[in-house]
């Protein structure tokens, strides 16, 4: 059976290459001209296919025309505020002390290196060769390795201090970015904040929610929170838990129901309620696995029938190696990710990843778990980031 | 997305046609693309250095510079090397003498212990075991519920005493499951632990006390294939922290590449047992080095696609699709489509073009594929009557406005899809009669015929100006994967063991390295590079 299967799947692949993609080619040039000749009923359609081929034409990244409105719908006005439950500073303490637990020897080591007396190519490619390790990427690391030797040279530095000064503008400036990093949770009107949190599996994704819920709260929000994982075992049950903790309600459904529907159920409840924020928790899923990504296109789908969706957080393991940019890429793809939720940064792992995924996606890290107690959520700050890792306790 | 491998390389090499040896400096170049393919796949650096230097020193050797194809051998060493690593001896479960056996699972959050224990309560009772999965997760919510849950749709039973979320004594669980076991008959008891780092001394030490308390037979490190460089430090930790025998491998359905197998198996010595494949009790199997080597090294995985296809697809369904193409109607609309929606059920059409050997060199435009330009043909096809659909020979100027208005497409659309589809047809109908694909001679033996390959490409460049239309390309690399496909076929009915199936002990042929003879090498079907 594998021979056959196997080769009716390639020539029944072939014949879609040849077939399909022949077509898509050689229809493009004529298309932008024979538009207005479209007769009415088809003038949408065709208009929507048109905008994407013009998208690929000019090499941009590709917006599936469902997921266009979203994108192009103006933006709400960013509100200023971020959700920083009490105790804020003292979260931002921990997650100094955390990361310095973790990731000095980091920061350490690279010092060490720039600060050494001679920085010859070994030196240079052991720098390189550090930032690889915190799964920043090779890429990435390369460039960051170019442009702060081209800048030690130009100044010529060696001062551990300036080295130092050097290097942190350097990795500041890979991870900043012009997007805003505050979480949406608002209300706008009558309508609550809706915020969506997806990622692949065991990412910490209801772990997440659970601890959102319960910064909110502490915010003196309200929060209503969505089971909209009716796959996993005892995922519903798992937010329930938090649900209960700070009193924030819990809408839910039986294990193997639609989730679209949980997450219509949850941002109508939202609504009747007054609350100020509704979080959908969704199963997590492979980027790979296409019929669970169209789902969660339909669950967002489904919301906004009903609410826009203020944010999407990705939430990324920060354990996760390079593959952290495809899931970024396609879970953009498929439901518009506003920001990322960098979990399990208590750890060994450096979150490097976080790094490629700013830069190719612009897609801002607006949050960072750090471990399993239920206020170990922070707002991320680069700087405090950057300094963590160069800090010298 | 990457280029793989075997293109990096490729280039490298092109500029060395013709010289007897690699200098030093090819060498170097050589290592430098293994190294960034590998540390891409994300293997730990200083398992990635210590690889390179082997590598190298048999790169110097005389088997690459002797080779016809050095790009082509040295992906050979260092798929052989990746095997060797990553296979070593295969491993069993230990039995106990004395049942129960203790199996105890440990991990870091997230890396799927609890579905991987119900996976493998399953696993094992289809070997008349009767495994007794423990709920010794006391931290995570519910993390008791969902081994429950789990138990149940594996039909093993779950020894839970404590409700956990927080409450409970784990060692004290995991201490008593072991006398309930020994009661109830269970002659396997699987303790899946709460996840944890491995600088949280305090949990590992609750681990280590917990592997005290029942001395298990097996303790296995769970880990996720996305990890990153941290796979290393983890994985040392655990072994400090803990110990563990064997290493099962999660969410290998994902397209990660993997690379932490590598990295753990070279760092800690111990063997990857088992690998998890997807959301159901019923995606794991033990894991299979030669495929992870040619993950790793993203060298196209027809296994993979094989497996995919068999998960997704039932007898019935295949057997179907197979008759189409071999019977002696014409090849019409109606089963193009169905093809299709069949295809599209593998997933997202780049992903399965990219899984197939030698389709590489075509990354770029494998990337600017997009499934929605599918779903337009798909429209155009249901907008036709089955009358059509049978015939589309009948479809006038009238029929393709009718029908470009009802799939909300150019007319223009319409005309291209039927002129392709007598293309597609021709070559149907070419290939039922045995005779090959169009521009193509006759089926070639088997291997060995690198030279007419070859020559073969230089025909079809100079005739078809290969690069002036990256859609010409694509016909001809997808004639040539058709066609390679046919000579498999033929190769799979005069030896049916060839290509592995799932039995566990078929000699395994590492993708795309041709590993018989009448497994076509994938450097015969070098094109020149654009």
């Amino acid at each position: 059976m594998d021979i056959t299967l196997l080769a009716a799947i390639v020539i029944a692949v072939v014949l879609l290459t040849v077939v399909g993609f022949f077509l898509v080619r050689t229809q493009r040039p004529g298309k932008p001209g024979k538009e207005e000749t479209t007769p009415e009923a088809t003038g949408e359609a065709a208009g929507a296919t048109a905008v994407e081929d013009r998208e690929r034409d000019t090499g941009t990244v590709r917006t599936p025309p469902a997921q266009a409105p979203p994108a192009t719908r103006p933006a709400e006005p960013a509100e200023p505020e971020l959700e920083s439950p009490p105790p804020s500073a003292g979260r931002m303490v921990r997650l100094r002390a955390r990361l310095a637990r973790s990731q000095s020897s980091f920061g350490q080591g690279l010092l060490n290196l720039l600060s050494s007396d001679s920085l010859d190519e070994d030196a240079w490619e052991e720098i390189e060769d550090t930032l690889i390790t915190a799964d920043i990427g090779v890429t990435s690391a390369s460039q960051i390795v170019e442009s702060l030797r081209t800048r030690v040279k130009v100044l010529g530095t060696r001062g551990p201090d300036e080295v130092r000064t050097l290097l942190r503008e350097e990795l500041l400036a890979q991870i900043t970015t012009a997007a805003d990093r505050t979480v949406h949770t608002e209300p706008h009107g009558d309508r609550p904040a809706v915020i969506m949190v997806v990622g692949v599996n065991g990412t910490g994704k209801t772990t997440t929610t659970g601890k959102l819920a319960r910064a909110l709260v502490g915010d003196g929000r309200s929060v209503v929170l969505g089971a909209a994982d009716t796959f996993r075992a005892a995922a519903s049950e798992q937010l329930q838990t938090w649900g209960g903790r700070v009193g924030a309600p819990v809408v839910t459904k039986e294990e193997g129901s639609d989730p679209a529907s949980v997450a219509f159920d949850a941002v109508s409840r939202g609504i009747e309620d007054g609350a100020d924020t509704v979080i959908i928790d969704t199963a997590g899923r492979l980027h790979t696995k296409t019929g669970l990504m169209d789902e969660l296109g339909k669950v967002k789908r489904v919301v906004e029938k009903k609410s826009q969706v203020d944010e999407v957080l990705l939430v990324l393991d920060a354990t996760t190696g390079q593959n952290g940019l495809r899931q970024a890429r396609v879970f953009g793809e498929v439901v518009n990710v506003t920001g990322i939720a960098l979990t399990k940064l208590d750890g060994t792992a450096k979150g490097g990843i976080i790094v490629q995924v700013q830069r190719e996606l612009g897609v801002p890290v607006k949050l960072v778990g750090l471990g399993e107690g239920p206020d170990d959520l922070a707002p991320f700050d680069p700087e405090v980031f950057v300094d963590t890792i160069l800090s010298e306790d | 997305m990457f280029e793989t491998l075997s293109d990096r390389l490729t280039s490298v090499f092109s500029s060395l046609r013709g010289k007897g040896r690699l200098s030093e400096e090819d060498i170097n170049a050589t290592a430098r693309e293994i190294r960034l393919a590998l540390l891409e796949a994300d293997v730990a650096l200083p398992v990635v250095r210590e690889f390179i230097s082997r590598v190298k020193e048999r790169a110097r050797g005389e088997e690459v510079s002797k080779a016809l194809n050095p790009a082509q051998q040295v992906i050979k060493i260092v798929n052989g090397e990746l095997v060797e690593i990553l296979g070593g001896e295969t491993r069993q479960v230990r039995f106990a003498k004395n049942p129960p056996t203790v199996i105890m699972l440990a991990g870091l959050q997230g890396a799927g212990k609890t579905t991987l224990a119900g996976k493998l309560a399953k696993w094992l009772a289809a070997d008349r075991n009767t495994p007794l999965l423990v709920a010794a997760d006391l931290q995570r919510p519910n993390a008791v519920t969902q081994l429950q849950v789990v138990g149940e749709r594996a039909g093993t039973p779950v020894f839970a005493p404590e409700p956990g979320n927080g409450v409970g004594d784990p060692v004290q669980v995991a201490r008593e499951s072991v006398e309930h076991a020994r009661r109830n008959n269970h002659n396997v008891v699987i303790i899946d632990t709460a996840g944890r780092l491995g600088v949280d001394s305090e949990m590992m030490q609750q681990a280590a006390d917990i592997r005290d308390a029942v001395s298990p037979d097996e303790i296995l490190f769970v880990v996720d294939a996305m990890i990153g460089q941290d796979a290393v430090n983890t994985a040392q930790a655990f072994l400090d922290g803990v110990g563990y025998d064997a290493v099962a491998l999660t969410k290998l359905d994902g397209d990660a590449r993997g690379g932490a197998a590598l990295s753990i198996r070279h760092i800690t010595g111990r063997p990857i047992m088992f690998a998890s494949t997807g959301e159901k009790l019923e995606d794991f199997d033990l894991f299979h080095p030669d495929r992870m080597a040619s993950r790793i090294l993203d060298m196209g995985d027809v296994l993979t696609l094989i497996e995919q296809a068999q998960r997704t697809f039932d007898e019935a369904e295949v057997e179907k699709m197979a008759s189409t193409m071999t019977s002696d109607e014409d090849f019409t609309l109606d089963d193009f489509l169905q093809q299709m929606s069949m295809v599209r059920k593998l997933g997202p059409i780049g992903n399965l073009l990219g899984m197939m050997p030698g389709m590489g060199q075509m990354r770029e435009q494998i990337d600017s594929i997009d499934d929605k330009d599918l779903d337009r043909i798909q429209a155009i096809i249901q907008s036709m009557t089955p009358g059509e659909r049978s015939n589309p020979k009948s479809i006038n100027g009238s029929r393709r406005l009718r029908i470009a208005n009802g799939s909300g497409t150019q007319v223009s659309d319409v005309n291209g899809l039927v002129t392709r589809f007598f293309e597609a047809q021709k070559m149907m109908r070419k290939m039922k009669n045995g005779g090959g694909m169009p521009g193509m001679p006759g089926a070639p033996g088997g291997g060995g015929n690198r030279k007419k390959a070859k020559a073969q490409a230089k025909k079809l460049k100079k005739g078809k100006q290969r690069s002036g239309n990256p859609m010409k390309a694509r016909q001809q690399e997808a004639e040539r994967a058709a066609e390679r496909q046919r000579r498999q076929e033929e190769g799979g009915q005069q030896a049916p063991q060839l290509p592995p199936g799932l039995g566990g002990d078929q000699p395994k042929l590492p993708p795309g390295l041709g590993g018989g003879p009448n497994m076509p090498d994938l450097s015969n079907f070098k094109f020149p590079k654009k």
